[in-house]
């Protein structure tokens, strides 16, 4: 019923708009063409200024509303994002100035010369002198932006410091999954046909020693503040994304070709939660690449902690390989170690 | 050849009888017609079809957007299973979305915007009867027709229409075990592409012959209005670019259906297994679809931008500013269009350094596009400016070219599309910039040259209405948009309830959803104007009704097939002499006088 009521009011106010519009039509057959031109073109004139004011005081309401609620509010969570804000912010004075100048001249001039009969137009067909300013004012203004972002863009594409840590991340149709290389170091070799949902995610190679002490894990993942970190990101499917937007970054994660992408984080979630004062913030890893019907619920999860507090997480736990080999497990079954490390060899 | 002579024996035809409309039946007049005016038409209603479809798919797909947690019964009513229980399910919200894009950027911003203005107005504005190549050029819209078919199907089937993103990035679009969409429906959207893509080609080496080669005596190069020269530069960066993609399409049936890997590698699917595929690249096929990808960014904006300056020039009774830097500006941003392709790709793991390339050569296209709108400007600058619905429109143009242009400078630099990229900042950008901003384009031409097309006048009033609820809603729906993309929030999400960082905006949403069901209640609007106007709409008494220059108002008011009768006019000036000496137009036809003065 209130579908039909509702189709019904819009056909009502299709039919109405429709006479007014034929109504318009005949009265200016009546009035004389000419006449009713002029008038049609002095109201749409005024509109043009009308639209100026309206839309630079919308421009200026929406940012009132709408500001808070995005990332401007907010520090960058990592080092290296502070300086895509600040980039951010260069190109918004820069764009904003050219924005705000050039609508206020297009409605202005639209308004100020609209049809007149005591104007006389201006034959002005060229000038080589503007043509070469509006040429050059811009071309400096964009190598200036230019310069700006890639020297960003090289520190963030380059090589990480030093001491970063490494984790792996890896996409699969809907969720992520996370390998640290263990106390070794270095992470074990992979190959996608080993893949087993039951016991190895990630086909690990479990003949290669650098594999057994690997440590995977789903939802969370653990890292340090103020320690850079560099992510190695694959997939095991189809594309996704590692969308980290309090730290300003993104990366692809595909199938076939590792990318990466390193960030240092500079607060843990619980000075976030303090910072923004929600209490339920986390970091979230959206994935930002069309990856199926589930793309929209492709979470996970990072937890920033201290040294401390990641080393006790790290603690507690257990290398992949024995949830695989579960008989392996030297703390599930207090076997001689050496006979675990025979077996493995 | 033979096609050309056939034409030259009809014209002189026509010089010889007048006309010769008896001999059309309804078939050979109305479908399987071989004049281009005709043409055109077809392919304006047919890319309007679209427009609604594409249209109301973005109505249902912000219904759900906007009220995530309603349920309405109708949908059910309207998409069965894809609506089940009041409420659209991923897979169908997915299905919008794809179709949407696809729909939107070839059938009607491509298709609907070349195809009809290229065809209708390139042999009227050179003068020439009809296009190089009649036969070619109908063959190019049932072609068109035929994808349109195909793509139409595509929704009728079991599993789906393919709804892996109108870029189809592989291995989603490739492998019908990781989205249902990919099964049958991505089949059928890689059959009617290919015959888009054939269509395409058949249109642009027409468009491109025919002003080459036939244009009417006097008509250099440098006399032809913008719009030509607009729409020349789009015939060819189509004719370049759209056999790449086709190449891509290639690989990517291949990979579908024979076994190959050019784009699959280290794949397992759940619920499958490992795929056998080795030593393909995802990337491959990104690079493949964007060399045609970013083109078919000016393919869509160019033909608006030569009908824009067209509609300045005119409706200021002044001359556009620059005519060279225009004609200039247009090359530029055509041999630019296809070196940045890869700035679509910044977040893929690209090159470091062919990235930076790529930022340099990106935002250098902001200068060509700089000295346009300041060409602009300067056009209206002391003029007499006449507001009909086009001029509007064109405005309008400038204005969105403006924002949407400007968030371009934000994304082409690499280490803030790192931040920016796939979020709704991206959305804002593109429906502004190329999406909204071509579609006025569109309506400007199709206000302007609907009394060319039918003979008739549109309601100016309707028009007025049009333009204006149109462009206060586009910039209601886009410019919020642009917070939600500050905020991180990514594009192509069913539902943002889930995440702690995205889901202040509901409120947001259901604004934007409302004001964009407004927006399309307008375009109806516009469409009842459109149709009621061709049976019943005032006779155009006028033969130039706008007092323009240009040689298509020679023509007489109902241009028979040939378009003029008797010869085809001499040109003896550029096409913008408006205002000059204080004569307020002066025609291209009109020989150059005496005492005239130089410019």
């Amino acid at each position: 019923m209130t579908m039909f009521l509702t189709i019904a009011v819009v056909v009502l106010i299709f039919v109405v708009i429709f006479q007014i519009a034929k109504a318009s039509e005949y009265v200016s057959v009546l009035k004389g063409e000419e006449v009713s031109r002029k008038q049609n073109n002095k109201i749409n004139g005024l509109l043009m200024v009308v639209f100026l004011v309206l839309g630079l005081v919308g421009v200026w309401y929406c940012n009132e509303l709408l500001y808070d609620k995005t990332l401007l509010v907010q520090d960058a969570a990592s080092v290296e994002g502070a300086r895509v804000d600040s980039m951010l912010w260069v190109t918004l004075a820069v764009t904003g100035i050219v924005f705000i100048a050039t609508q206020v001249i297009l409605f202005v001039f639209a308004y100020k010369y609209q049809e007149d009969t005591n104007r006389k137009v201006v034959f002005f067909a060229h000038s080589t002198k503007l043509e070469l300013i509006w040429t050059v004012i811009p071309a400096i203004a964009l190598t200036v932006l230019v310069v700006i972002g890639l020297r960003n863009w090289f520190l963030f594409t380059g090589e990480p410091p030093k001491n970063a840590m490494v984790v792996e991340v890896t996409g699969k149709q809907f969720g992520w999954i996370y390998r640290y290389p263990g106390k070794d170091g270095s992470f074990g070799k992979k190959y996608y046909k080993n893949i087993d949902n039951a016991s190895n995610t990630l086909g690990l190679l479990w003949d290669d020693e650098l594999a057994q002490d690997d440590i995977v894990m789903e939802q969370t993942v653990y890292l340090i503040k103020g320690k850079p970190v560099k992510l190695i990101l694959g997939s095991r499917d189809v594309i996704h994304d590692v969308g980290l937007s309090h730290f300003r970054l993104k990366m692809d994660a595909v199938p076939g070709i590792p990318t990466t992408m390193w960030f240092t984080p500079k607060y843990t979630t619980k000075e976030m939660k303090e910072l923004t004062g929600n209490p339920n913030f986390v970091y979230e890893i959206s994935c930002d690449q069309m990856c199926g019907n589930g793309h929209y619920s492709m979470k996970g999860v990072i937890e920033v902690v201290d040294q401390e507090e990641f080393d006790a997480i790290m603690a507690k736990q257990k290398p992949y390989y024995y949830s695989a080999f579960p008989e392996k497990d030297p703390s599930a079954a207090p076997a001689d170690t050496t006979v675990v490390a025979a077996v493995v060899k | 050849m033979s096609h050309e002579a056939v034409l030259h024996g009809d014209a002189h035809g026509h010089d010889d009888h007048g006309h010769h409309e008896h001999h059309d039946t309804f078939l050979t007049k109305y479908v399987f017609s071989q004049d281009h005016k005709m043409i055109a038409k077809q392919f304006l209603i047919t890319g309007m079809v679209w427009a609604v479809l594409g249209g109301l798919m973005s109505v249902l797909f912000r219904l759900q957007l906007g009220y995530p947690d309603s349920t309405f019964p109708f949908l059910e009513d309207l998409l069965g299973k894809w609506g089940k229980g009041g409420r659209i399910t991923p897979e169908a919200y997915y299905a919008l979305v794809t179709t949407h894009g696809t729909v939107l950027v070839f059938f009607v911003l491509t298709a609907g915007l070349s195809g009809t203005f290229a065809n209708f107005l390139i042999p009227l504005q050179v003068g020439a009867r009809d296009m190089a190549s009649p036969f070619m050029n109908m063959l190019s819209y049932w072609f068109f027709f035929a994808a349109s078919i195909v793509m139409l199907s595509s929704m009728f089937v079991e599993t789906g229409p393919f709804s892996g993103g109108w870029t189809a990035y592989p291995p989603l679009s490739a492998l019908g075990d990781a989205s249902p969409g990919s099964k049958t429906g991505m089949d059928l959207w890689l059959v009617s592409m290919a015959l888009f893509v054939v269509s395409s080609l058949l249109g642009g080496l027409n468009y491109i012959a025919t002003i080459l080669n036939m244009r009417t005596k006097g008509m250099s190069m440098t006399r032809l209005p913008l719009t030509i020269w607009a729409l020349f530069f789009t015939a060819v960066l189509g004719v370049l670019s759209f056999p790449v993609l086709f190449s891509g399409f290639i690989l990517l049936i291949f990979d579908r259906n024979f076994g190959t890997s050019f784009y699959l590698s280290d794949i397992f699917v759940n619920g499958v297994g490992a795929l056998p595929n080795e030593g393909g690249s995802a990337i491959l096929y990104q690079h493949l679809f964007w060399f045609l990808g970013h083109p078919e960014v000016y393919i869509i904006l160019l033909p608006a931008m030569g009908m824009v300056s067209e509609i300045l020039s005119i409706n200021s009774r002044k001359p556009i500013f620059g005519y060279m830097a225009m004609i200039g500006s247009l090359f530029a941003i055509a041999i630019l269009a296809f070196l940045v392709w890869a700035h679509h790709m910044f977040v893929t793991g690209l090159n470091p350094f062919l990235g930076s390339v790529f930022v340099l050569l990106t935002l250098l296209i902001a200068v060509p596009s700089a000295i346009k709108v300041f060409n602009w400007l300067t056009t209206l600058w002391r003029g007499n400016i006449r507001f009909t619905p086009a001029m509007l429109f064109a405005i309008g143009f400038v204005s969105l070219f403006i924002s949407g242009g400007l968030t371009g400078i934000w994304l082409g630099n690499s280490a803030l599309d790192i931040h920016l990229h796939d979020t709704y900042f991206v959305i804002a950008h593109f429906h502004i910039v190329m999406g909204v901003a071509s579609m006025f384009g569109m309506f400007a031409g199709i206000y302007h040259w609907f009394p060319k097309m039918y003979g008739k006048q549109l309601n100016n009033t309707l028009g007025y209405i049009h333009f204006w609820v149109t462009i206060a809603g586009a910039y209601l729906i886009f410019w919020p948009m642009h917070y939600e993309g500050l905020a991180g929030m990514p594009r192509r999400y069913y539902d943002f309830s889930i995440w702690e960082s995205f889901k202040q905006f509901g409120e947001l949403n259901k604004f934007i959803s409302l004001v964009s069901m407004i927006v399309f209640m307008v375009q109806l609007l516009f469409l009842f104007n459109f149709f009621y106007s061709i049976f019943k709409g005032r006779k155009l008494t006028k033969q130039n009704p706008w007092d323009a220059t240009t040689l298509e108002w020679t023509a007489p008011i109902n241009p028979g097939h040939g378009n003029w009768v008797g010869e085809i006019p001499e040109v003896h000036r550029w096409p913008y002499d408006y205002g000059k000496d204080g004569v307020d137009f002066i025609a291209q036809t009109t020989p150059v006088g005496a005492d005239e003065s130089q410019h």
